[in-house]
């Protein structure tokens, strides 16, 4: 039947937890092992949909964290009061099974032609921008501009630092506390910050934003108005509840 | 804070995946308000309602309101012109 095929674009697959890795005290990175799962492209998601034992189900979704071609993985936020994320952050061991479909989006993709990359992320809002990192070729400038509360809810902190260098440029912000000697940001971004940091608007570099509402409606008004095309800035908001 | 209530079109992109059957998030939409086009992951949505609510991101129209039931989805696609998208491949 013609129509199936259409319709079977987005099915409900088990996954099942192959792995885990805490990457700070409210946040979990979770390996998983999909049968049909077609793939990916860095920047999209997926939802995960838990059923309870009384059918009552939840559906959320989460950034894909891996690059394409890499196993699955997923980097989940414990938001208080959540559904479905505090069984992701504090529950799921190896050998779990829970439903997954995607991959889902086509606007906060992106596909690596070579061009500098700027990527600001606020919180979990880098999930996204590291699986671009991730599957960035060798030759590819990519700077980040990371804002998080303190030193210890930096997630990928330790792959960030292998991986910052020349090719890879990371810029931290912390905003609630910083350790002693600490040489990044201290504030949350602003325009100055985003000055400083950002690639002149005259090399054209693809842009993609990820955070809080508040977060990512700052940085794309500041890059506005450092003469970015307002259209060359692809964002994604999640929200600060409900997870 | 109320701002924090507005996310983006991106969040919707499952169910408008579901929905359609195409990648929505890039298809280009045309408010039938103030006449504005836009890509669908760039307008303003609401899912703390019972319902989703989607926005102009220029005028606030309501463009779009999706309610899911356990067995049926209602759509009220009234705030829009025109939808464009993609044929799948």
């Amino acid at each position: 039947m013609a129509g199936t095929a259409v319709l079977g674009r987005l099915t409900w697959l088990v996954a099942q937890v192959t792995g885990a890795v805490d990457e700070t005290p409210r946040v979990r990175t979770l390996l998983l092992e999909a049968d049909g799962w077609p793939g990916h492209r860095a920047g999209q998601h997926l939802d995960v949909r838990l059923t309870a034992e009384d059918g009552y189900q939840a559906e959320r979704s989460y950034s894909i964290a891996s690059a394409p071609g890499e196993p699955l993985a997923i980097t989940i936020e414990r938001l208080e009061d959540g559904e479905v994320s505090p069984y992701l952050v504090d529950e799921a061991r190896d050998g779990d099974t829970f439903e997954v479909r995607g991959p889902i989006g086509g606007y906060f993709v992106w596909e690596d032609d070579g061009r500098p990359v700027f990527l600001v992320g606020g919180g979990s809002g880098v999930v996204p921008l590291m699986s671009m990192i991730r599957s960035s070729s060798e030759s590819t400038p990519i700077r980040l501009l990371y804002s998080s509360r303190t030193l210890e809810d930096v997630i990928y902190r330790q792959e960030l630092d292998a991986r910052a260098g020349d090719r890879v440029e990371v810029f931290h912000t912390l905003t609630r506390e910083q350790p002693p000697g600490w040489a990044g940001y201290a504030r949350r971004i602003d325009a100055e910050m985003l000055r400083e940091v950002a690639w002149p608007s005259a090399e054209q570099p693809h842009v993609f934003v990820c955070g809080s509402t508040r977060f990512v409606d700052v940085a794309a008004d500041g890059l506005v108005a450092l003469g970015y095309e307002p259209l060359s800035i692809r964002t994604e908001r999640f929200g600060a509840t409900g997870g | 804070m109320a701002d924090d209530r507005r996310l983006d079109g991106n969040a919707i992109g499952g169910m408008m995946l579901e929905l359609f059957g195409v990648e929505m998030t890039t298809a280009t939409e045309v408010c039938r308000t103030c006449g504005t086009a836009d890509v669908v992951a760039r307008l303003e949505v609401y899912m703390d309602a019972p319902g989703t609510v989607v926005r102009c991101a220029h005028c606030k129209a309501v463009l779009m309101r999706i309610v899911r039931g356990p067995d049926r989805t209602w759509l009220d696609l009234s705030g829009f012109r025109s939808i464009e998208l993609r044929s799948p491949d």
